[in-house]
């Protein structure tokens, strides 16, 4: 138990120690203590980890005191640590700590280091909480705590204008989420008088619970979800969230925070596996995210984007495989995602320090000539990606949609349409950065270089990690048994299913996924290879792609229908309800009455000595009047 | 031997009480001259003295005359010091008129 206070209190020591004493201490310093708070998680979390793999470990779930008594209701801070929460912790300290070590070399320049890695460890803290909570209020603190380290983060070089507002925007599409989550477990404290994992599993097994009323709540706690891992419709603040540093993209943005959404479905399939309706749901808001965002991929110049649309769609490949029950393949897909992607985001930022801020593909190119270890990591993960075998992106994809080919054939050919668009964009923007010749201006040429050792290290680490992830889910007619369906069998008892496939149906799903994902980079290759294209300048697409270029204008949509309609509002509401009735009548008017007041009052104390003798006389007389006659 | 009563009734000395008084009061509203002023305040206090006076002697109860003793006790203090501000007043505004003491106006 005390070991799980350490792993969970590391990352906050760290955070106090860099926010309060941050100023004071040399930038070496402050880098070194936040990844050894991190370090320190990730030792301890990996003999937890181990210790579930070798069946030595049995799961904790502690209640450290109770927090809120009312009436019947009880709520106590508990911690619960199963193979779930150890598997996430793996990746919330594995790739954090890689992350705060190349956090080390990117941010060197900046004057607020010691912020930043402040703001890091804050956010490992909040999402250790929210992992290790056993019950829904425990994980909805971390929930929101990642959130504000997410806004921070985002705004982090906040003297530039947009970059806070891309702060704003994700904060407040997240509330919009968050609202959803509050409502599903003000539901589930109303009718099960609990918020704890286990005591509403048995509640909901001991008691009939009306279908309606599950489905309401699954709904809500999907709608927070939605917000958390960028589905549509909230999803258009994720791409805006790549204002803030790249090691944020890729540790915020990628690997962990978002998929806390996928984490919540994880945590409560038990409830969700009751709600099939919210199930469908999931899947084809997944689906489409899926489609939807690799579209817009396939046309954005810049670097960042291009992953950032990619992540959206990636979660939505895992909401379709929570949607059609296939948890495990989920959670599959989450960790090699976390290894893929966080190499790179990473790989991106390592491209964008060696070109001085440049984040436009159109003017890279050629760079594998320079920086040869960023390219063979990026390449790697790209492949990954890609779903190339034996990658591991192939493995966790191809499960999930051998899954869904299983449930619902339209999702299957949606989520097959997504992953061929993801193999194609993915290598565009491989070659467009790493391949032909450069693009840029000369200073840059003469700039361009290798990344230092604390960024290449990490990157190389996750390039290993994406290439061999796949090892944990192998399908089971080559090693006998899918490990990680094992290893996550006491979380979800009903993730069976798989094994009713013809084998010949999954050699025919796998050979048709990888023929997509290598026609993808074919196509890419013998367009911006062979033929030479590069993307076309600003204003020079037209029609659809013109619309898709512009990301299906969706934020200006949003901004007519809700952003304009509230500020406008709020406008009138300022100028007619406050400025004119509040502030010009009510109070304006209550000084202005006595003023008016005391003008005339004060005309009485005339200071004229006779008058006052006058008054005195008179009201003497009206006194002695009254009190005898 | 006569008692005083008998040859002036306590009438006229409720109607010169009240006519003293009634000077009184209408020296201090309409008179302007501090001093003046003070010297009807006095007219009033000995007014109200006589009616004491008078009025002890028709009940025969000698506290009405203690009484006056200490109105004219008090009355003489109240002057030491009505007249000594007077002064000063005097020698700062060279005035006791009261519609030039305004300072406090504004």
């Amino acid at each position: 138990m005390v070991n799980l206070y350490v792993l969970i209190l590391a990352p906050l020591v760290g955070f106090l120690i860099n926010g309060l004493m941050g100023k004071s201490l040399p930038k070496s310093v402050s880098g070194i203590i936040s990844s050894f708070a991190v370090f320190v998680s990730f030792v301890i979390s990996s003999i937890y980890f181990f210790g579930f793999v070798g069946g030595t470990q049995a799961p904790i779930d502690a209640n450290v005191f109770d927090w809120i008594t009312a009436g019947e209701t009880k709520i106590s801070f508990g911690l619960l640590l199963d193979q779930l929460s150890g598997l996430w912790l793996m990746i919330i300290t594995g790739i954090g700590f890689l992350i705060h070590v190349y956090s080390i070399g990117y941010m060197h320049d900046d004057e607020n280091f010691s912020r930043f890695f402040a703001y890091l460890n804050l956010f490992i803290f909040f999402m250790l909480l929210l992992v290790l909570g056993n019950n829904f209020l425990v994980m909805f603190i971390g929930w929101e705590g990642v959130g504000l380290c997410s806004y921070l983060l985002i705004g982090f070089w906040f003297k530039n204008q947009p970059y806070n507002d891309a702060a704003k925007k994700a904060f407040i599409m997240n509330r919009i989420g968050d609202l959803g989550f509050l409502i599903g477990m003000f539901l589930i404290l109303f009718y099960f008088k609990t918020l704890n994992y286990g005591q509403l599993k048995e509640a909901l097994a001991s008691t009939q619970t009306s279908h309606g009323l599950l489905i309401a709540i699954t709904m809500c706690l999907f709608v927070g979800a939605m917000g958390k891992s960028a589905q549509l419709p909230l999803y258009t603040w994720l791409p805006d969230a790549m204002a803030g540093p790249t090691p944020v993209s890729a540790l915020i943005h990628a690997a962990t925070m978002v998929t806390a959404g996928i984490f919540l479905i994880a945590r409560a399939n038990f409830l969700f596996s009751m709600a099939p309706e919210t199930l469908s749901f999931i899947a084809g808001v997944g689906a489409v995210t899926a489609l939807f965002a690799a579209t817009i991929g396939v046309l954005q110049n810049d670097i960042k984007k291009v992953l950032a649309y990619s992540t959206v769609s990636q979660l939505g490949l895992m909401f379709l495989a929570m949607g059609v029950g296939a948890y495990t393949s989920g959670v599959f897909h989450v960790t090699t995602h976390a290894f893929f992607k966080a190499c790179l985001f990473l790989g991106s930022g390592s491209v964008i320090h060696a070109m001085g801020g440049e984040q436009d593909i159109r003017n890279m190119g050629g760079l594998k000539k320079w920086m040869s270890i960023t390219f063979i990591t990026f390449l790697l993960s790209s492949i990954a990606i890609a779903g190339v075998p034996p990658f591991s992106g192939f493995f966790s994809k191809d499960e999930i949609l051998a899954h869904v080919f299983e449930a619902n054939k339209v999702l299957w050919v949606i989520g097959s349409l997504a992953s061929f668009l993801t193999a194609f964009y993915m290598f565009r923007l491989v070659i467009l950065t790493f391949f032909g010749s450069f693009r840029g201006t000369h200073e840059q040429e003469h700039h361009l270089h290798e990344s230092p050792a604390t960024i290449t290290i990490p990157l190389v680490i996750l390039a290993v990690l994406a290439v061999l992830g796949g090892l944990m889910g192998l399908p089971e007619f080559i090693s006998h048994t899918h490990w990680l369906n094992s290893f996550l069998a006491p979380i979800f008892p009903h993730a069976e299913g798989h094994e009713h496939m013809a084998i010949s149906t999954e050699f025919a799903l796998m050979g048709l996924a990888t023929a997509l994902a290598v026609i993808g980079i074919g196509i890419a290759y013998s367009l911006y290879v062979s033929k030479q294209q590069l993307p076309a300048k600003e204003g020079e697409l037209k029609g659809f792609a013109a619309l898709v270029y512009d990301k299906y204008r969706v934020d200006e949509l949003y901004n007519a229908v809700f952003v304009k309609p509230i500020s406008a509002l709020s406008s009138t509401l300022y100028t007619i309800v406050d400025k004119a009735l509040i502030d010009g009548q009510l109070v304006e008017g209550t000084a202005g009455l006595s003023m008016q007041l005391g003008k005339r009052i004060r005309s009485l104390q005339s200071g004229n000595i006779g008058f006052y003798l006058l008054v005195m006389v008179v009201a003497i007389s009206l006194i002695l009047t009254y009190v005898f006659i | 031997m006569l008692a005083i009563l008998d040859v002036v009734s306590i009438k006229y000395y409720l109607i010169l009480s009240a006519f003293l008084f009634t000077i009184g009061v209408f020296g201090v509203l309409f008179r302007r001259n501090a001093i003046t002023i003070f010297m009807c305040v006095e007219l009033m206090l000995n007014s109200v003295n006589l009616l004491l006076v008078a009025f002890s002697t028709y009940h025969h109860d000698a506290s009405g005359q203690v009484f006056v003793f200490f109105v004219m006790a008090v009355a003489a203090a109240e002057v030491a010091v009505g007249l000594a501000i007077l002064v000063t007043i005097f020698r700062n505004i060279h005035s006791v008129d009261i519609d030039d003491l305004k300072a406090l106006k504004n």
